[in-house]
């Protein structure tokens, strides 16, 4: 690896970006992908093995791949971290902060009501006291985003989800009955949000297990946002 | 991300350094092998490495072969299984098979 390759790596990844670095594994030749351009490295690759880089970023996971010009070629893959927005520092965000924790997502909860949002409740997470909006313009929700506005109040969850919805977020989420979100619905289609934008939103927020207490309702929350991130295997 | 816990960075810590370095990545993987394809080893001339390749029955193999790769400058393919006539010495525990791409991080 050369060493201004290892340089532009550390520092893409330090910047969260989508990076690949592709080996020709016959001679070591190499090239640094960053947000889809190549950025470093000497390596020429066909172009199947460039989309195979892309599919592997999607899926998350580094492999070799057999390139049509016979060569084999190694794509690895530097995602930057799975992070989930959680609006509203309530009861269903205490249990779906360390679970979503264990799953490798970097958690920030949202309030600005700051006794909801106190250290003694959110121990080890990161609690932003802004307003959701200010909040979420700062934390600009990318495509290894998951958001779940949980609040029940409109002013609160609405502009979180008019942001995360015009964002690359994988997943935004809302609570609330069909009732709530009918209205959710039309708030958010006055504030001119196109239908299929608003039909991003999964709600109500979470798989239906019949989920009832906050642990529950987090665990279905985490499963949809698992869902969503790596597909239905189709068994 | 601090060079104490992410590999890439001790890397370029330890070349900063005036250590050659030489970095090992699991590229291909069958059966029950114990590390994920992309995991790390990264080792310096003094035989210094962080990370692993495998459940650390074969690090002791890649060490070895890393301080040649430093030498050479070639990068190499190394292939761990049972079926590998080294297995006695060399092979993992497990059953499953590792392909191991060792390369030279080039220096500034």
């Amino acid at each position: 690896m050369r060493r201004d390759l290892l340089d532009a790596l550390n520092a893409a990844r330090a910047e969260k970006r989508r990076t690949a670095v592709v080996t020709k594994l016959d001679d070591g030749d190499q090239l640094l992908l960053i947000d889809g351009e190549i950025e470093a490295g000497g390596l020429v690759a066909p172009a199947d093995v460039l989309d195979a880089a892309e599919a592997a970023l999607d899926k998350d996971t580094s492999r070799t791949v057999e390139a049509g010009d016979g060569h084999l070629y190694f794509v690895q893959v530097f995602n930057p971290p799975l992070r989930l927005l959680c609006v509203g520092a309530v009861h269903i965000a205490q249990a779906l902060a360390p679970i979503a924790a264990q799953a490798g997502y970097e958690v920030i909860v949202i309030d600005p009501r700051g006794a909801w949002a106190s250290r003694e409740r959110f121990p080890g997470v990161r609690v932003d006291d802004r307003w959701p909006d200010e909040a979420l313009d700062a934390l600009s929700p990318d495509r290894r985003t998951a958001v779940c506005a949980l609040t029940h109040d409109p002013k609160l969850d609405d502009p979180a989800l008019v942001r995360a919805l015009r964002s690359p977020a994988f997943y935004v989420g809302a609570l609330g009955s069909k009732k709530t979100h009918a209205n959710r619905v039309e708030r958010l289609t006055e504030a001119g949000l196109t239908a299929a934008e608003i039909e991003r939103i999964a709600a109500p927020i979470g798989l239906d297990i019949g989920a009832l207490s906050p642990a529950e309702i987090a665990i279905a929350v985490m499963a949809q946002i698992t869902l969503a991130l790596r597909g239905a295997k189709g068994r | 991300m601090t060079p104490d816990d992410d590999l890439l960075m001790k890397a370029a810590q330890w070349a900063d350094a005036g250590k050659h370095v030489a970095l090992a990545t699991v590229v291909q993987t069958w059966g029950s092998s114990p590390r994920p394809v992309g995991s790390q080893l990264v080792i310096n001339e003094d035989s210094d490495f962080e990370g692993s390749v495998s459940g650390g029955c074969i690090e002791g193999a890649v060490v070895t072969e890393a301080l040649d790769v430093m030498q050479s400058g070639e990068s190499k393919l190394l292939e761990f299984g049972v079926s590998d006539a080294m297995a006695w010495e060399v092979g993992l525990a497990c059953g499953g098979e590792v392909k191991v791409f060792v390369e030279k991080l080039e220096d500034r």
